[in-house]
């Protein structure tokens, strides 16, 4: 029989939980958790999916030891919602550029949002949005960021595992081009020319686009203390033009201070 | 009743009215699809009178955010439309940018290398995304568990079983795209860089157990009980003469249209509706489609392979499926499909005295101002994208028609239709056999605002 109505925790069941919800996203961060094909019965033996809608219809009741949350802020129930599963929360982990840093439909916050909402749909009056889609952190405490376009399942399956154990996460906030030179690659910047957010991204995506011989386009979002006007620099000395640089700044970490910061400074004159 | 209603309410999360004899069932937030979404029926007098499919993903404004943009960007921005089907979005963005270009004269070999390695890309995805839908969200409907994980205590071989053959479908998309969700080595025109030789070998050892393992799932999936459910649905799929479709092809239907997807347009249409943030799309003025595996498999059932033709005969299929329930073995038989194209595929690139391995194969293209249009067949079905650019390749606009906001209305006549042969049942279990036929269509609602909760109100 099936069971959808909220369960009460049993006193003898001492797994911890672990929710995962979702705002505005594509679904493929909590997806990784499914991909984890090798680990995913194991996980499920030492945690609780307590909420999890994409892979159960079950539902038990909060509070949640951990919540994962996956996409950005974008209409007024969400900033509503959020809030409650805040309160809901021991621990609160953000995955994904959505979550972390607006995500891709952040694009919305550089334009004016009627013009959006009309372009796509014939009856404008029958959507709510806000115009900005941002963060989770703009809006309640998160305990941890795990950046992404997607998230490395690795990371999230040691994430998780960190915060059951106490300790924190081990996610190294090391620029792209560490990994890369690890991984004994040829600087594409250096001998293609081509133009890398490397120099300015958080690794973790093992380098995986500079190892196909293409550029870094910033999936995993801004390393700490990027030196964002140094890479612009650079990339104009390589010929980029103004509306390269505003868009390789521009795109799936658009809201994260730093991109948002540099990609303003490549924005054209405004006309009179 | 009322009692009855009230209980309800408490225990199913579902709100239900109960005055002159009107029933509202409501499931807030559909469980085991991708994205958020909700159903509403509504009953009098046990008449069915209304069946709503809400999507209330927020919208994302794709098709607002894309002008502006570099060609060469749709690959990569659009794949973050779907987390589950990243390499269909890829796969129509880089057909239908190519067919703006000009294309410097090409050894036909590349052309055809590339064209068959995109076909092997697209079939892990298939892999993929179908054994996902098959063992973890519509399997459990079957067989009475909240989800796999639950099905595993007390099927572990199977749940294993799918795992596996669902991770050699990622294996594939991450050999040949980098990584399985949103592939960074799809570009347009070709491959930023293949696969060593020896991750070939290693991807092509699988497949023999994976083939021999879409058989078992076959066969599994072919003993559940299936509601009796047939309709007359307009299919709607590509259709190739020659293979079975992913991303070539004309756009055919039931009723005997043929058409490129240059002319989709003039044929169906997008409309917007109160209840929901995806767009409805309908066949000529306000006709329903069905779009996804069943409507594939009934347009292109003679150019699948002789073992699927077998599996599906041993399952008891016959050359169509009319029965949406059932549409988990036509999933089953396209696995099996995907594991037989993938390793026909594999061998004879291997084989061939073309040296491709470890680098980059791409076609020469100029960029040009135009507007290019492509549909190819994404796990759910058609999925068709046109775009214009100007002669820098800077994208003027862009217009993106995913699966399942072209299934929803057959979704919402479907739900109506199996409430009403349900309608004798109580609203916990009518509640779940509506998911389920939602269920049947594998719907995608992140891809369809560009969509799930049950509402059933009875009066």
């Amino acid at each position: 029989m099936h069971k959808s109505k909220p369960e009460q925790k049993e006193e003898s069941c001492k797994k911890p939980t672990l929710a995962i919800w979702k705002f505005s996203s594509c679904d493929g961060c909590q997806l990784s958790l499914l991909d984890c094909e090798d680990e995913l019965l194991m996980v499920a033996d030492h945690i609780e999916f307590a909420y999890f809608p994409e892979a159960t219809r079950r539902v038990l009741s909060p509070p949640y030891d951990i919540s994962l949350v996956e996409g950005s802020i974008t209409t007024p129930d969400d900033l509503e919602r959020i809030k409650s599963i805040r309160a809901d929360s021991n621990v609160l982990i953000t995955i994904g550029a959505c979550a972390t840093a607006g995500g891709i439909q952040s694009l919305r916050n550089f334009a004016n949002i009627e013009d959006y909402v009309g372009l796509v749909y014939a009856h404008p009056e029958y959507i709510q949005t806000l115009s900005t889609s941002s963060a989770i952190a703009n809006h309640v405490t998160v305990d941890f960021e795990l950046r992404g376009c997607p998230i490395n399942k690795l990371q999230l399956l040691e994430v998780i595992n960190a915060y059951l154990n106490n300790r924190l996460p081990n996610v190294s906030r090391d620029a792209v081009c560490v990994e890369c030179k690890a991984a004994g690659n040829e600087c594409v910047m250096v001998t293609k020319q081509l133009p890398c957010m490397g120099p300015v991204t958080q690794a973790g995506c093992s380098a995986i686009c500079p190892s196909y011989g293409r550029a870094c386009f910033g999936c995993y979002g801004p390393k700490e203390n990027a030196n964002t006007s140094s890479l612009a620099k650079e990339l104009a000395n390589k010929g980029c033009e103004d509306h390269q640089i505003l868009r390789m700044f521009r795109s799936y970490n658009a809201a994260s201070e730093p991109f948002f910061r540099e990609s303003k400074q490549y924005e054209p004159p405004i006309e009179e | 009743m009322q009692l009855v209603n009230r209980f309800l309410e408490k225990v199913n999360n579902m709100s239900h009215q109960s005055k002159n004899n009107t029933r509202e069932i409501k499931v807030d937030y559909l469980a085991r699809v991708e994205g958020e979404g909700a159903l509403r029926l509504l009953i009098e007098q046990d008449q069915v009178k209304q069946a709503q499919l809400r999507i209330f993903e927020p919208p994302r404004f794709f098709e607002s955010f894309m002008p502006g943009r570099d060609y060469k960007e749709a690959p990569d921005i659009t794949a973050r439309i779907c987390g589950i089907c990243p390499v269909a979005y890829q796969m129509s963005a880089v057909h239908a940018m190519e067919q703006i270009c000009s294309n410097v004269e090409q050894a036909p070999e590349t052309k055809s290398l590339i064209r068959d390695l995109r076909r092997l890309l697209y079939c892990g995805e298939w892999i993929e995304s179908h054994i996902l839908h098959i063992y973890m969200l519509h399997a459990p409907d079957f067989l009475g568990y909240d989800d796999a994980i639950a099905l595993a205590k007390d099927h572990k071989n199977i749940v294993q079983r799918g795992l596996r053959l669902k991770k050699i479908g990622n294996e594939m998309i991450r050999c040949f795209g980098g990584r399985e969700i949103h592939p960074i080595n799809v570009k347009v025109g070709g491959f930023y860089k293949l696969p060593t030789e020896e991750a070939c070998s290693a991807l092509l050892e699988q497949l023999n157990w994976g083939r021999q393992a879409a058989l078992e799932t076959i066969e599994w999936v072919s003993a559940f009980y299936f509601e009796d459910f047939e309709q007359d649905y307009e299919f709607v799929s590509l259709y190739h003469g020659n293979v079975y479709p992913l991303n070539e092809g004309v756009i055919k239907t039931r009723s005997g249209l043929s058409i490129k997807p240059n002319a989709f347009e003039q044929h169906f249409f997008e409309k917007h509706e109160a209840h929901t943030n995806a767009l409805h799309a309908t066949f000529g003025e306000d006709q329903n489609y069905f779009v996804g595996p069943m409507a594939r498999y009934f347009h292109n059932y003679a150019q699948l392979p002789r073992a699927c033709k077998q599996a599906a005969s041993d399952a008891g299929l016959n050359q169509a499926c009319y029965n949406p329930f059932k549409s988990i073995i036509v999933r089953a038989i396209e696995v099996l499909f995907a594991f037989e194209e993938a390793q026909r595929i594999l061998e004879d690139c291997m084989q061939s005295s073309f040296s491709w391995c470890d680098r980059e194969i791409a076609l020469d293209l100029t960029v040009q101002a135009g507007i290019g249009y492509a549909a190819t067949e994404a796990p759910r079905g058609l999925l068709w994208h046109r775009y214009e650019i100007d002669e820098q390749g800077v994208i003027l606009s862009a217009k993106i028609v995913p699966p399942t906001s072209q299934n929803q209305r057959i979704i919402e006549s479907d739900i109506g239709k199996v409430a009403q042969q349900n309608v004798m049942k109580n609203d916990q279990d009518l509640t779940h056999i509506l998911e389920q036929a939602i269920r049947n269509y594998d719907p995608c609602i992140s891809c369809a605002t560009h969509f799930l909760n049950l509402e059933v109100v009875r009066l």
